[in-house]
């Protein structure tokens, strides 16, 4: 699909398949087209090109309501009626959702929240609004869920908690689809991502599957025993490695994916001479600006 | 597109509906109709030299005079920010990413609004209608009762106004700007106009088509159906000899105004479908 505005091409030409059952991850900077690219997926922007299908089905006309009771939302910021108390605003979402209201306090007490469940939400933290969110989009036990930054706001606990609760709900089957830019949190976490920038994906696959295909170095850290430094560095100097440091009895290198074994037999050679060895694989931060930068 | 679900609608206008007695913006505007009510009622005659209930007409009269400014100018603020205020808040996409239509999303804005409106407007006039049922023969009660329901059009004609206007705008600033421009326009500058264009043309022309123009403003329309109900005021206001007899209908009255309140809000829907 591909969504212009005016002129300005926001989404172009994107050709992506989520599958059933999926945590799927979109990161990208402000401005890649995450966010369009995420409304025209939940039907709150037309397309101008293309066609968007959920569950075989295009959003609209017979099938809208249908498709829509099964989605859940979660806008990046959520705002909420600060007049309402959480409670009500879940009702208030439920009613529109057609699903049942005692599934309100159920929710309620999953995302934590039942003890302010009565106050209104302008007394609410953000972390708090951010769980009454989630828990809006769970409501009507959605199949597909759509995340947009879902863990902003959220201290290191909540953080731990949310991906608890959506490790949950990727067992029970539902699609969950979120985009963030925390990339460390999510690539542990998702099955597979999409890179995205100025409106295009970049790049589509797992991480690990990324990593491969931009084919970045790894990084080995080795501590060694007395007098080992000089001769692995001149070893070192005959493999396709680069940028070899030394601090005291510890050496870093990169090397590439495919001298891995080489470096690694170096190293055996130097007979129990290494103390202590980390073998770094790229982080997603180094993929993403591998792929966006 | 898909068919139009009443219960969404009503989800919608329940919420619109509970917000505003809960922030006691309905018995605000109770109590301000009702002081001016009592006052208008009571003092009204005092140029006069009386005070204290007189006719229901000239009552009915003088609280006309009242809700054509107050009513438009309360629908607007009420209305106004109904669908730019969302946008602006943030919370439009969370809405419109429920099985719930625009169109939808707009009418339970709509009656949500004009049920706050109407009891606002009930309660604000009621008490008067109680101390004039008391007073005075049942007859009266009817005219008043015709009066009240006008009102509530009224209202409601410039809350579809106000809601269209929300939809149109960018944000609440233009929107707020764009309500008082149009209370401006239908309240104060409207009648002038005629007036002015009546007095231009030589009274020659324009007097066949003037009283038809009238229909081009909701508050012309709630003036008409009020004071062509009785002759007493007919003959008080003097306007037996302007208005022609087809304009004295109240089903063709009723209708421009449904029109009034029909109209904005189809192009209200028109402009938010996408």
């Amino acid at each position: 699909m591909t969504k212009y505005f005016g002129d300005v091409r926001a989404v172009d030409g994107v050709d992506l398949a989520v599958r059933a059952g999926e945590l799927f991850g979109l990161i990208g900077h402000n401005g890649a087209g995450k966010s369009t690219l995420f409304k025209m997926m939940l039907g709150l922007l037309p397309v101008t090109s293309g066609e968007i299908r959920i569950e075989g089905q295009l959003l609209r006309g017979e099938a809208f309501r249908r498709v829509r009771r099964r989605l859940g939302y979660l806008p990046e910021n959520v705002v909420f009626y600060d007049n309402l108390t959480g409670l009500e605003t879940l009702r208030f979402f439920a009613a529109l959702k057609g699903a049942a209201k005692d599934e309100c306090g159920l929710l309620l007490e999953r995302v934590d929240l039942s003890h302010a469940a009565d106050r209104r939400v302008k007394g609410y933290s953000k972390g708090m609004r951010q769980r009454l969110g989630l828990a809006q989009a769970l409501l009507g036990r959605p199949s597909l869920l759509f995340l947009d930054e879902p863990t902003t706001g959220l201290d290191p606990e909540g953080i731990r908690e949310f991906y608890r609760i959506l490790k949950e709900l990727k067992s029970d089957g539902v699609t969950i689809i979120l985009t963030s830019h925390i990339l460390s949190e999510i690539q542990e976490r998702v099955d597979r991502l999409a890179i995205m920038k100025t409106g295009r994906i970049q790049a589509l696959g797992t991480v690990q599957s990324l990593r491969e295909a931009m084919d970045l170095p790894l990084r080995f850290e080795v501590r060694l025993a007395n007098g080992a430094v000089e001769p692995l560095c001149r070893a070192l100097a005959h493999l396709p490695v680069q940028d070899i440091r030394v601090d005291g009895d510890r050496v870093s290198v990169h090397c590439r994916r495919d001298a891995k074994m080489a470096v690694l037999e170096t190293l055996a050679s130097l007979d129990g001479n290494v103390v202590d060895l980390h073998v770094r694989e790229p982080s997603l931060e180094d993929v993403f600006l591998g792929y966006s930068g | 597109m898909p068919g139009i679900e009443p219960g969404q609608i009503g989800v919608i206008a329940a919420k619109e509906f509970r917000d505003r007695i809960r922030n006691r913006w309905v018995l605000a505007v109770a109590v301000v109709f009702t002081a001016f009510a009592l006052v208008i009622a009571y003092f009204g005659a005092a140029q006069q030299g009386a005070v204290g209930l007189r006719s229901i007409e000239v009552t009915i009269a003088s609280l006309v005079s009242l809700v054509i400014y107050l009513v438009p100018l309360i629908a607007l603020i009420l209305g106004f920010d109904a669908i730019v205020g969302e946008r602006e808040r943030g919370s439009l996409d969370l809405l419109l990413s429920m099985p719930l239509t625009r169109l939808e999303l707009l009418l339970g804005k709509f009656f949500g609004l004009s049920a706050a409106l109407a009891v606002s407007t009930v309660a604000g006039f009621g008490l008067v209608g109680a101390m004039l049922a008391v007073k005075l023969p049942a007859a009266a009660l009817y005219h008043y009762g015709g009066f009240m329901a006008s009102s509530i059009l009224l209202g409601m004609a410039f809350l579809s106004l106000a809601v269209t206007v929300s939809v149109f705008a960018g944000d609440r600033t233009r929107a707020s700007g764009g309500a008082i421009a149009l209370w401006f326009f239908f309240v104060l500058v409207f009648d002038l106009l005629l007036l002015g264009g009546l007095v231009a043309s030589g009274g020659e022309t324009g007097a066949q088509v003037f009283p038809y123009l009238l229909l081009l403003n909701p508050a012309d329309v709630f003036r008409i159906l009020n004071i062509f109900g009785t002759e007493e005021v007919r003959a008080l206001y003097g306007l037996t000899t302007v208005f022609p007899e087809a304009l004295a209908s109240r089903g063709l009255l009723g209708a421009v105004m449904a029109a009034w309140i029909a109209a904005p809000l189809a192009l209200a829907a028109w402009r938010f479908r996408k």
